[in-house]
């Protein structure tokens, strides 16, 4: 969110703004209870496992816990790399 | 039926919570009902000072736990509303001195002589926030709208509604609204967004609170003061009123009304 702030303006987001990104991202793992350490951890496992069935584009993982309202929930978005036989 | 007990809470330290007890109590009791406010800070006492009967304690809610005195001699009257009571918090003591089953056998015996039990929470989540939390019907949680109070009044939220008391209700306090619209502050909005509970006030940033509690006088009792009437506000919807927000950006002292005079639109 504020990246795209940034990139479209070109100037600091408002400080409102930031506090609120803050705030989502601190209570998300105050409530579930995982640290960005765990998830980091938890992340290299998932590409470690996921590896071994496709071939994934590892630096182009992204693994976040979202919040809707009550809801939590973690969400992974793994790249796969192009595979040579679907380009023939 | 019994009295109303009233926990006011927030996690963090100095977000307003003894102001808010004090100003609540004395808009309840300025509308005739009979309101006992207990400072729930044993070692750390502050709502007597606030309320401004710190001359008049004679004993204290430990004396009335050890039994040393009556419930009826640590109730302090205050002299501007009859129906208004303290039972101050012993200052030389610590939280161990008191016990949740003691906080519950008080207000049991307090619930049939009055309308509302108004319970101020020390900060923090141990011993005295337990204690002030055992006896609660209602629970309101005070915040500012900056990360840290907010942070803080979402795991209390969580403690609360672990404790089965019910869905807790926000006071959002100290909004400075030109800062909300320069975009450097929370607005109601984002916090609600963060949080999702009840929003039972929101109470403007105000020098009058400093004046009130350098006098000992509530804010509540100031027909002019705008942090005064958003007391109030709250206090009418704690006694079942619906009333709508107050509009943070009316700005209606004398200074502003002569400023729009001037200059119309600005």
């Amino acid at each position: 969110m504020n990246n795209l702030f940034n990139r479209l303006t070109g100037r600091q987001p408002p400080s409102r703004q930031v506090a609120k990104d803050r705030l989502k991202l601190v209570l998300i793992h105050d409530r579930t209870d995982v640290s960005p350490a765990v998830l980091e951890q938890l992340k290299d496992e998932l590409i470690a496992v996921i590896s071994k069935f496709v071939d994934i584009d590892r630096d182009g993982v992204d693994i976040k816990l979202t919040q809707e309202q009550t809801e939590s929930r973690l969400v992974a978005d793994i790249p796969l790399l192009k595979s040579p036989r679907r380009r023939r | 039926m019994g009295a109303l007990v009233i926990t006011v809470t927030s996690g963090k330290g100095g977000v307003g919570k003894t102001t808010t007890t004090a100003n609540i109590a004395a808009a309840l009791a300025a509308q005739n009902a009979k309101v006992v406010c207990i400072d729930g800070d044993i070692g750390l006492r502050n709502l007597d000072v606030v309320m401004g009967l710190e001359n008049r304690i004679v004993y204290d809610l430990v004396h009335v736990v050890e039994g040393t005195a009556k419930l009826r001699q640590a109730m302090i009257r205050d002299k501007r509303l009859p129906h208004l009571y303290l039972i101050p918090a012993a200052q030389t003591r610590d939280k161990s001195a008191v016990s949740p089953s003691d906080m519950i056998r008080i207000c049991d015996e307090l619930r049939t002589e009055c309308d509302y039990i108004i319970i101020d929470s020390p900060a923090g989540i141990e011993r005295g926030f337990r204690n002030a939390l055992a006896p609660s019907d209602k629970v309101l949680i005070v915040t500012n709208p900056e990360v840290s109070a907010v942070r803080d009044a979402d795991r209390i939220i969580g403690l609360v509604e672990s404790e089965q008391k019910g869905p807790p209700s926000l006071i959002i306090n100290r909004i400075k609204a030109d800062m909300v619209k320069r975009g450097d502050m929370l607005s109601i909005d984002d916090v609600l967004d963060v949080l999702a509970i009840d929003l039972i006030g929101i109470v403007p940033e105000d020098e009058q609170i400093v004046v009130g509690s350098n006098r000992g006088t509530p804010v509540a009792l100031d027909e002019k003061s705008r942090a005064g009437q958003a007391f109030r506000n709250i206090a009418r919807r704690l006694a079942g009123e619906n009333l709508p927000l107050m509009d943070l950006d009316k700005q209606d002292g004398f200074l502003a009304r002569l400023g729009k005079l001037i200059r119309p639109g600005g």
